[in-house]
């Protein structure tokens, strides 16, 4: 049997089409509605009330909690004051990525790290000779992320903090509905947005309480599919598709470094020893063998490839999560790992690893393409990431 | 005249009807000896009581070579390996531990027992993927004597040599480490769950007279992940009809290649004139001629019984003489008027179509380990489980069961001898103990079969009752097996081959060493060049 | 902070020392720390009672590696070593085996003709197979990841010359290396008492019983530099126990080497993934760009800021199985017991006596210290040391010094208190007066030492005198954890010299020489 989420009760009945996936070992919906069309509506329009509960999460305190987080993320722990979030990835010794995620800073010695695989092990390895302990609460903790234009107004109904104030990358112990939560300005969907922590035996409440506050906005509840087409057009990585993690790695070729990632901005130049420092120090000076950037395909192409069959464009109807190879002039020079067509840009965008020489915003390239089972290369243009930033993400 | 043969291959064990498949296959004329009725070996399937069909030896099939399915055909010929997909360790404490098909199933069902074995369990198995595509090479491999200057051995060293420098220095050192490390020291790296670290380890002690601390112990969990890397099979599963029906395939594609095959036809001796082979004396005094005899039999059985000793070297003879054997295992099979309820999991439940592991921590493995060392057989033993009437109803009646159990430690040497008394005994501590699991099941059993290593010895003719014929210990292997200067097939007589289990890669329903021997005779020092004839 | 060091060397052992005199030898100003209040690591010997003194763990003369000797022009004839036999004692018989092979034929004859016949091939054998060891603990030790042309070259002269002594002989190395030493000696002997005479030597300070896989090597290896005929090692030193590092220490002064005792070190300080310096207990800060330390790797990265390691590095060192198994307890005696079973026990008793006359007592030894329990009836082996060092004791008087195995760290029932202790030492004597009847009254004196007091008095982690267990995974490259087997550490100027590194124990020096060698390769690079 897989596991179910604590909001289970209140998201099953809503899945209209068995549009089930698997996620982390725990039975989700991809979509509610049988096309997700309007759950991605709500994210850019409204707001989307998707269950995250499958992240992994845990909970790191102790005198040395601070020393064990820092040594082992990229971005510097030791700067993250109480109420702050990081967004970071963490390495290996060879500054390879293991995974990202967040790091909550709760109470001056309590912290809580986010991420999409397992980290036990690594926290546990990682915590070797330092004085902190690390509690695993992914079942314990149910996490909501209500994103969109309205989410800030939705939650206001509900919840007696000052969100208009809390800052991008905040959080504030509060309550909704007198029931205690953790609420981060944080999302995986490049808009306006929050994820609530909460204890799993308030989850159901809690997702009442945001139904029917947000009833009178238009929310929404979302499924991975809507997430997935947000986060591609935010330019967010996702483990496992964009990149593998280096302690699942089968090959060296599977394994990225942060800067390879688009990810060089976590990789401060000046922060304490951490695993991983000595590689990407090296990698800074030497510069990455690869880039990660948006493709945005060329319509004009994309139309006369099908065109050529005889057919209009064809768009995928929801993000895919594959390998497509990237060409320049007939040489292979990358690949893409996920895309969509983006409903909002009206666009077809892609996220890919390309040499480093063929990253620059503006470099024109090739994605391989299948157009009525032949395969064809239609022109796309490096795009600086995220394709899609409204000013009210951090504003 | 006595009949003529290009090949006789003495004992229709998986190994010599492999080898006389592949022999048949290159247009030689062969002749398989078998002594029992029904070819085999120890992979057979025998109706014991009317009704039930037992595999009633070796049970379980995973590492049958991929190659050797391809190139024989053998699903044309009734191959069909049905999965057995978890594993469910009963506990003292009335809980259990399973591992189920479904990686994430099992993630959950071991975070319960330790989140941080949860975490490593992936980890742990892509390094031992990656430990299966080391060896893997290494098994399809003729081993080459390391003091020999011939080119071919030389060359074989070169290709060893680069082998392992190609897999760099921390994979070579994390193979090294499992070559030479016990199971139980192996999986405390890695493991804080002892229910998860004994189910492990016990496939290291399966067969050989070890215990789970015991240093040389750990190599065999790599067998769990060899499957996986050929994806021809999950790691373990069943053959329809019990492991005596994939010895009937092979039988049938060795006889659809021209290979003659006679049961109730035990060698008595080979006959050997000048150094050289000539040919096979039956027990009823029948003379076969052929320049070439390859026998499946266990080394000794093969090197110092079948021949003169005075034919052959006294370096050799020792060298068989320090071979060790000493059988460890014992089998029970049951036939069962229904199925058994296990306290931990009630009901008749997906589990009872896995196995079942009597492995509650690593100390009882090694007590069970201790009681043999000291010549007893084990009063608590290690048990592996599985009802095969449950994947393939076709071995019981309708509504009744067949259950076999695999046992440790009986060892062969056992104090005072082994006696009816002493096996019925035996077969008490056995039931005895799954009943504190099980506690239905004595008053389900109609039928029970006990089988100890004498008794192995007796029905097959397997040395000590060695099921593996010769223990796999670290120096039992490759260029070792079974004797220094004698891994490659040959003997020091010529025309006369081995292709038991006793050589190299050997053990396991594996058919390696019976196809490496095969090509070896045919003259092929590069099995990868082989291409079946009907492509 | 002072700066007039090239190198600091943590632990004034014969390592410890031999690194120092290795490095002042190539001009470098080295300054050796030590905790204790005089060098000689474990070669000290401890007062245990008024008068009384014993070196448990030096009563065996180390190895020392010709090479070594050559390179650091030390005077070997004083370390020649005294040989003496080895003995099984138990109540009603005895076998004492002289090191030459023709006089314990004879000796073994009483037991088994066919036995006597077999022993001087037998001697012979493990004379080769250990000989063989013995170029493979003058070098770093060899791995398949090297890259050095010269280093394979090397390793293929040391295979010709294997080779060179016999086809026969590459595939009994081979063989040998990893099996029980029940296996080899079933291969060879009838004798009970024999198999368990030599068996004994191979489970010394190991968890493992003498049916383990590898415990042939483990006797090997204590019979590299070995004289021929040798079951046991390599006798005494007649100078002392702490002969070596005695030497050594003076060999390292008089090249300039600074020697610090009461120098207690508390961090290795780092910065930028190098060695600075080292600050002491006190505070004090003394800068080095190269910092060797003889103890082994668990005490030495616990002086490093976790910060700079590698989580997998930490955990592979967490991983190496110390798994002190040995006791010892010392007996001060009024005077020496008489042990009618031997011929003449004053002779044995200057070597090496094992009280426990079967292999299958041996394994049981072993049995109990799986579950972390200490054996019922333990494994003893007796020696006076004050035969060979009369000045251990008061005139007249005796040491005697008792040997017990197994005896493991972690105790399932709680750790060692002083009932555990106390009840290991009656089993002890016990054990003793069983050959020596009226033992007990002869005892003015006992002291115990468990595991964790070995590990307090002499560093040793878990109490392991082998500084990790001789087991196949622990040796050679494999040592002290795997692609680390060259001495150095992953941070810049740090080097492992102690007895975890290859060679391992039991090698006077020869891990500390190896690594300083190492270690000035490094520097210059």
């Amino acid at each position: 049997m897989l596991k179910v989420t604590p909001f289970h009760p209140r998201t099953a009945p809503l899945v209209r089409a068995a549009t089930w996936r698997r996620w982390s070992g725990y039975q989700m919906a991809s979509a509610y509605d049988p096309h997700p069309d309007r759950e991605y509506a709500a994210i850019r329009n409204a707001a989307a009330l998707i269950d995250v509960s499958p992240l992994f999460k845990y909970r790191v305190t102790g005198p040395d909690a601070t020393r064990l987080l820092d040594r082992m993320v990229t971005r510097d722990v030791t700067r993250c004051r109480v109420g702050q979030v990081l967004y970071t990835p963490w390495c290996d010794e060879h500054g390879k990525v293991i995974d990202d995620g967040t790091v909550q800073r709760l109470e001056e010695g309590t912290f809580r790290l986010t991420s999409a695989d397992p980290n036990l092990r690594w926290l546990t390895m990682s915590a070797a000779g330092l004085d902190a302990t690390i509690e695993d609460e992914s079942t314990g903790v149910g996490a909501l992320a209500l994103q969109g234009p309205l989410s800030c107004a939705i939650l206001e109904q509900v919840c007696p903090a000052d969100l208009g104030s809390l800052k991008y990358f905040r959080l504030t112990p509060t309550t909704v509905r007198e029931l205690p939560v953790t609420i981060s300005r944080t999302g995986y969907t490049g808009d306006l947005g929050y994820e609530i922590w909460m204890r799993a035996d308030h989850a159901v409440r809690i997702w009442d309480a945001l139904i029917e506050a947000g009833a009178a906005y238009g929310i929404a509840p979302a499924g991975v599919w809507a997430m997935d087409v947000a986060r591609i057009e935010a330019g967010l990585i996702m483990l496992g598709v964009d990149y593998h993690s280096s302690y699942h790695a089968m090959i060296e070729d599977q394994r990225s470094s942060p800067f390879e990632l688009n990810l060089g901005w976590t990789v401060p130049p000046d922060k304490g020893p951490y695993t991983g420092k000595r590689a990407l120090t090296a990698e800074r000076a030497r510069g990455p063998a690869w880039s990660f950037v948006g493709l945005e395909v060329r319509w004009d192409s994309y139309e006369k490839l099908h065109k050529e069959r005889g057919l209009a464009p064809l768009v995928p109807s929801v993000a895919w999560r594959a390998s497509a190879p990237v060409y320049r002039n007939g040489t292979q020079v990358g690949y893409a790992t996920s895309g969509c067509w983006s409903p909002l840009l009206k666009k077809y965008l892609a996220l890919a690893h390309v040499r480093t020489p063929y990253g620059g915003p503006g470099t024109a390239l090739d994605l391989e393409v299948t157009v009525e089972h032949r395969r064809r290369r239609a022109r796309a243009v490096v795009r600086a990431l995220p394709f899609f930033d409204p000013e009210r993400k951090r504003a | 005249m006595p009949k003529r043969y290009d090949a006789v291959v003495i004992g229709g064990g998986h190994n010599g009807l492999v080898a006389a498949a592949y022999l048949a296959r290159a247009g030689r004329s062969v002749l398989v000896l078998e002594q029992r009725p029904l070819v085999g070996g120890a992979a057979v399937t025998e109706e014991i009581f009317p009704g039930f069909k037992f595999s009633v030896f070796s049970y379980v099939v995973s590492l049958l070579r991929p190659e050797i399915i391809r190139d024989l055909d053998l699903p044309r010929h009734g191959l069909q390996v049905l999965p057995l997909e978890s594993t469910v360790t009963p506990l003292d404490n009335g809980d259990y531990l399973a591992s189920w098909a479904d990686p994430d199933e099992t993630r959950q069902e071991l975070y319960r027992h330790s989140p941080r074995d949860a975490d490593t369990l992936p980890v742990f198995g892509r390094l031992m993927h990656h430990m299966a595509m080391a060896v893997k090479p290494i098994l399809a491999m003729v081993p080459p004597d390391p003091g020999s200057l011939a080119p071919s051995d030389l060359a074989g060293l070169l290709r060893l040599g680069r082998h392992f420098r190609n897999l760099g220095g921390e994979r070579f050192r994390a193979l090294y480490k499992l070559m030479t490390m016990s199971g139980g020291d192996y999986l405390d790296e890695w493991f804080e769950c002892d229910p998860l670290k004994a189910t492990k380890a016990a496939s290291g002690i399966i067969g050989t007279f070890l215990g789970p601390r015991s240093p040389g112990s750990a190599y065999v969990l790599l067998h769990h992940y060899m499957g996986e890397i050929d994806g021809a099979f999950r790691a373990w599963g069943f053959q329809k009809g019990g492991t005596g029906a994939i010895s009937d395939t092979i039988a049938r594609a060795a006889r659809a290649f021209g290979a003659e095959i006679r049961t109730n036809a035990p060698a008595e001796r080979v006959l050997v004139k000048d150094g050289r082979v000539r040919g096979v004396v039956l027990g009823t005094g029948e003379e076969i001629a052929a320049p070439v005899v390859v026998s499946g039999l266990d080394p000794r059985r093969t090197l110092t019984q079948l021949v003169d000793e005075r034919d052959l070297p006294t370096e050799v003879l020792e060298g068989v003489r320090r071979y060790k054997f000493r059988g460890s295992s014992g089998k029970v099979n049951l036939a069962l008027a229904g199925l058994p309820e296990f306290t931990c999991l009630p009901g008749a439940g997906r589990h009872l179509r896995g196995a079942v592991s009597i492995s509650p921590s690593l100390a009882y493995l090694e007590q069970a380990y201790d009681d043999a060392k000291y010549g007893e057989f084990s009063h608590r033993p290690y048990m592996d489980i599985v009802i095969p009437s449950m994947i393939d109803p076709g071995m019981a009646p309708p509504g009744k069961h067949v259950m076999s159990i695999f046992v440790q430690y009986a060892p062969y040497h056992v104090n005072g001898g082994w006696t009816d008394q002493r096996r019925e005994a035996f077969g008490d501590a056995v039931i005895g103990t799954l009943s504190r699991y099980a506690p239905n099941l004595p008053s389900l059993i109609l039928h029970r079969q006990v089988l100890t290593p004498a008794d192995i010895e007796r029905i097959t003719g397997l040395s000590e009752g060695n099921i593996f014929q010769g223990e796999l210990a670290l120096h039992q292997l490759f260029f070792l097996r079974p004797v220094p200067q004698w891994a490659n097939y040959r003997t020091p007589i010529r025309g006369y081959w081995q292709c038991g289990s006793g050589t190299h890669p050997g053990g396991g329903i594996m058919g390696a060493s019976g196809r490496l021997a095969a090509l070896e005779i045919l003259g092929r020092r590069r099995p990868s060049a082989v291409v079946s004839p009907d492509r | 902070m002072t700066d007039a060091f090239d190198a600091i060397v943590i632990g004034g052992d014969a390592n410890g020392l031999a690194a120092a005199a290795t490095l002042a030898r190539a001009g470098r100003r080295v300054l050796v720390l030590e905790r204790s209040d005089r060098v000689g690591g474990d070669t000290r010997a401890l007062a245990f009672a008024p008068g009384f003194r014993a070196a448990p763990l030096a009563l065996d003369a180390a190895w020392l590696p010709p090479r070594m000797l050559r390179d650091l022009k030390l005077d070997a004839p004083a370390l020649a070593p005294y040989e003496c036999p080895i003995a099984v004692a138990s109540p009603g018989e005895s076998l004492v085996l002289p090191a030459d092979p023709s006089r314990a034929a004879d000796t073994i004859r009483r037991y088994s003709t066919s036995d006597a016949a077999k022993w001087p091939e037998f001697a012979a054998t493990l004379e080769r197979i250990a000989g063989f060891l013995a170029p493979l603990y003058q070098r770093p030790a060899p791995d398949i990841a090297t890259t050095s042309s010269a280093e394979l070259l090397g390793l293929a002269g040391l295979a010709w010359k294997l080779r060179r002594q016999g086809r026969r002989h590459v595939a009994e190395w081979l063989r040998t290396m990893p099996m029980s030493l029940q296996e080899l000696l079933d291969d060879w002997f009838e004798s009970p008492v024999l198999k368990a005479a030599v068996a004994a030597g191979g489970v010394r300070d190991i968890r493992q019983g003498p049916r383990s896989g590898g415990t042939a090597f483990v006797l090997l290896h204590h019979l590299v530099g070995a004289p021929g005929g040798s079951v046991r090692g390599r006798g005494y030193w007649r100078a002392g126990p702490d002969a070596i590092p005695a030497t050594l220490d003076l060999a390292a002064r008089a090249r300039g080497v600074v020697v610090r005792t009461d120098a207690d070190v508390a961090r290795i300080l780092v910065s930028d993934y190098a060695v600075t310096g080292v600050a002491l207990a006190g505070g004090e800060e003394i800068s080095a760009r190269l910092v060797l330390s003889s103890a082994d790797p668990a005490r030495t990265i616990r002086l490093v800021d976790p910060a700079w390691l590698d989580p997998e590095f930490v955990h592979a060192i967490r991983q190496i199985k110390f798994r002190g198994a040995t006791a010892f307890v010392l007996y001060a005696l009024d005077e020496l017991p008489g042990v009618p079973p031997l011929p003449d026990a004053t002779r044995a008793l200057t070597g090496v006596v094992s009280l426990t006359p079967t292999v299958e007592g041996l394994e049981r030894a072993y049995d109990a210290a799986k579950y972390g329990r200490m054996s019922e009836r333990p494994h003893v082996e007796i020696t006076a040391p004050t035969l060979r060092w009369p000045d251990h004791a008061p005139h007249g008087k005796h040491v005697l010094v008792a040997r017990a195995a197994c005896a493991p760290y972690r105790l399932e029932d709680g750790g060692w208190d002083a009932a555990h202790r106390e009840a290991l030492a009656d089993r002890v004597t016990d054990v003793i007066a069983c050959v020596a009847p009226g033992f007990a009254d002869h005892v003015m004196h006992r002291a115990v030492l468990a595991p964790p007091d070995l590990e307090e008095r002499y560093g040793l982690t878990e109490g392991a005198v082998s500084h990790g267990e001789l087991t196949l995974d622990q040796i050679l490259f494999m040592r002290p954890v795997p692609g680390w087997g060259h001495y150095s550490m992953p941070l810049e100027g740090l080097y492992l010299c102690g007895a975890a590194t290859h060679p391992g124990p039991g090698v006077g020096g020869g891990p500390g020489w190896l690594a300083a060698r190492q270690a000035l390769r490094g520097a210059t690079r």
